[in-house]
């Protein structure tokens, strides 16, 4: 059977760093990614990074999947990539199950994995939420941002967190008239500064609503959003009609843990971070002996936190397999320490507030 | 509709295709996913749910959420929001689950 060190399943910011870290210490590395491409969600990210200059601040997220992309390359003797591979199961016997294209299928043995899986897009309930015209923001972020196509003229935001602000205003870019961005919240969630310069162009934020109902057909021709009172219920007489053809849906993402549940580790439930998110050591190993986690499947947050997280993950499970270099605890040392800062101050409130309860 | 003029973006483009939605002849670049051209030729309705038959259109974009699922060149369950587009597709509306043979 296939044998490697360190199997990394996903190929996005978290899994990428992973896979050049736990390589710098010369372990064999397999990184797994069921696209045709590498870097995961990064490919559709077009603004610059928040951060400090060790997680890219200020280049542009698609950007910084190339620059990852070639740090790896120089690891080439010692990587090797699988792309189109879907990984079916991990089995008790530490067996891996893949699926590449649509006729090899094979197993693999390896010493160690980071599972690096990411996170899905939550739904909203509310009367047609599944009428054709309402995505997921990200969805659109990827139909515009990757392959050029608009998804239509008029668009209703919900959700005033990052991602909602930040694909408003590439909604915007790609020349979709943006009709409001609203959050049930009493307060923006994302950075002011994309809100302020949102605000600046036009587009109205309403806080404390949400959707009451989407009306349409065979997809999407209008919203009605209503107030919220502070126990979040609506407000009767409140209602407006909005003239839109596209919905973003933008109110989170819960972790991708099949993997995890199917592999046995220990699962919370921790709202601040997603859902339910693998107990795990300072280390990012989780209850199962050999299986780390980094990036949103460990705990959702910032693509700059995935990739910190990737690399501790991959520096701990070469280490813990017996791979060191002389610089290895200063390393490390230094991967907590960005976390922290990535991580203090107002932003990230609500990120400590959940490691708290996964951690304890 | 496909963006025309971006402040930052160029897209890379495949070479011209044509390939039939339910029998009727459409163009899209080759190795953009089938939702894509099918969203820039006006196809929202991609598919309807099996019990309520109500309509379905794409949702998360990458492979994760099976809403788009439709049958390619007699294939059903396909999810087209990550299939490329090759010429000649025959993409068409599934109708039930799909069988396997």
């Amino acid at each position: 059977m296939r044998t490697t060190d360190v199997a990394v399943i996903g190929g996005g910011p978290a899994g990428l760093s992973a896979a050049i870290s736990a390589a710098s210490l010369g372990a064999k590395v397999t990184l797994i990614d069921r696209n045709d491409r590498l870097g995961g969600q990064l490919i559709k990210q077009t603004h610059m990074f928040f951060g400090s200059q060790k997680q890219h601040a200020s280049v542009r997220g698609v950007d910084i999947s190339g620059i990852l992309e070639e740090q790896l390359s120089k690891y080439k003797d010692n990587v090797e990539v699988l792309l189109n591979a879907t990984v079916l199961g991990l089995y008790e016997d530490g067996v891996v199950t893949i699926e590449q294209g649509e006729e090899k299928y094979f197993k693999i043995k390896p010493k160690a994995m980071v599972i690096a899986t990411g996170a899905s897009e939550k739904v909203l309930p509310f009367p047609n939420n599944d009428l054709p015209g309402i995505y997921g923001a990200g969805a659109v972020q990827t139909l515009m941002n990757v392959y050029g196509v608009a998804p239509g003229d008029r668009a209703l935001m919900v959700g005033a967190g990052n991602i909602g602000l930040i694909v408003s205003y590439q909604l915007m870019q790609a020349g979709v008239k943006v009709a409001a961005i609203i959050d049930a919240a009493p307060k923006i969630g994302g950075y002011l500064v994309h809100a302020s310069k949102i605000r600046r162009m036009g587009v109205p934020i309403y806080t404390s609503y949400t959707v009451k109902e989407a009306i349409g057909k065979d997809s999407l021709e209008k919203a009605v959003i209503v107030q919220l009172d502070e126990k979040w219920q609506p407000v009767p007489g409140t209602e407006r009609e909005l003239d839109v053809d596209v919905m973003c849906i933008s109110i989170g993402l819960s972790p991708l843990a099949e993997l995890l549940w199917q592999a046995d580790c220990e699962m919370k439930y921790v709202p601040e971070l997603g859902g339910y998110v693998p107990a795990r050591d300072e280390e990012y190993q989780t209850t199962v002996k050999g299986i780390y986690v980094a990036g949103d499947v460990s705990g959702v947050e910032e693509a700059s936190a995935a990739m910190v997280e990737g690399q501790l993950a991959g520096l701990c499970a070469a280490k813990n397999l017996g791979f060191t270099s002389p610089d290895f605890e200063a390393r490390r040392q230094d991967c907590i320490d960005q976390l922290n800062t990535l991580r203090s101050g107002p932003v990230g409130a609500k990120i400590r507030a959940g490691l708290e309860k996964l951690l304890g | 509709m496909r963006i025309e003029k971006h402040p930052i973006l160029t897209f890379e483009k495949g070479r011209k295709v044509k390939f039939t939605y339910n029998g009727e002849e459409l163009e899209g670049f080759e190795g953009e996913p089938i939702a894509a051209a099918l969203h820039a030729a006006g196809v929202k309705v991609l598919g309807h749910s099996s019990v309520h038959k109500r309509p379905r259109g794409f949702y998360c974009a990458i492979g994760n959420c099976s809403s788009c699922l439709m049958t390619v060149d007699g294939k059903p369950n396909v999810r087209v929001c990550i299939e490329k587009l090759a010429d000649g597709m025959k993409v068409e509306t599934q109708q039930g689950k799909g069988d396997l043979i």
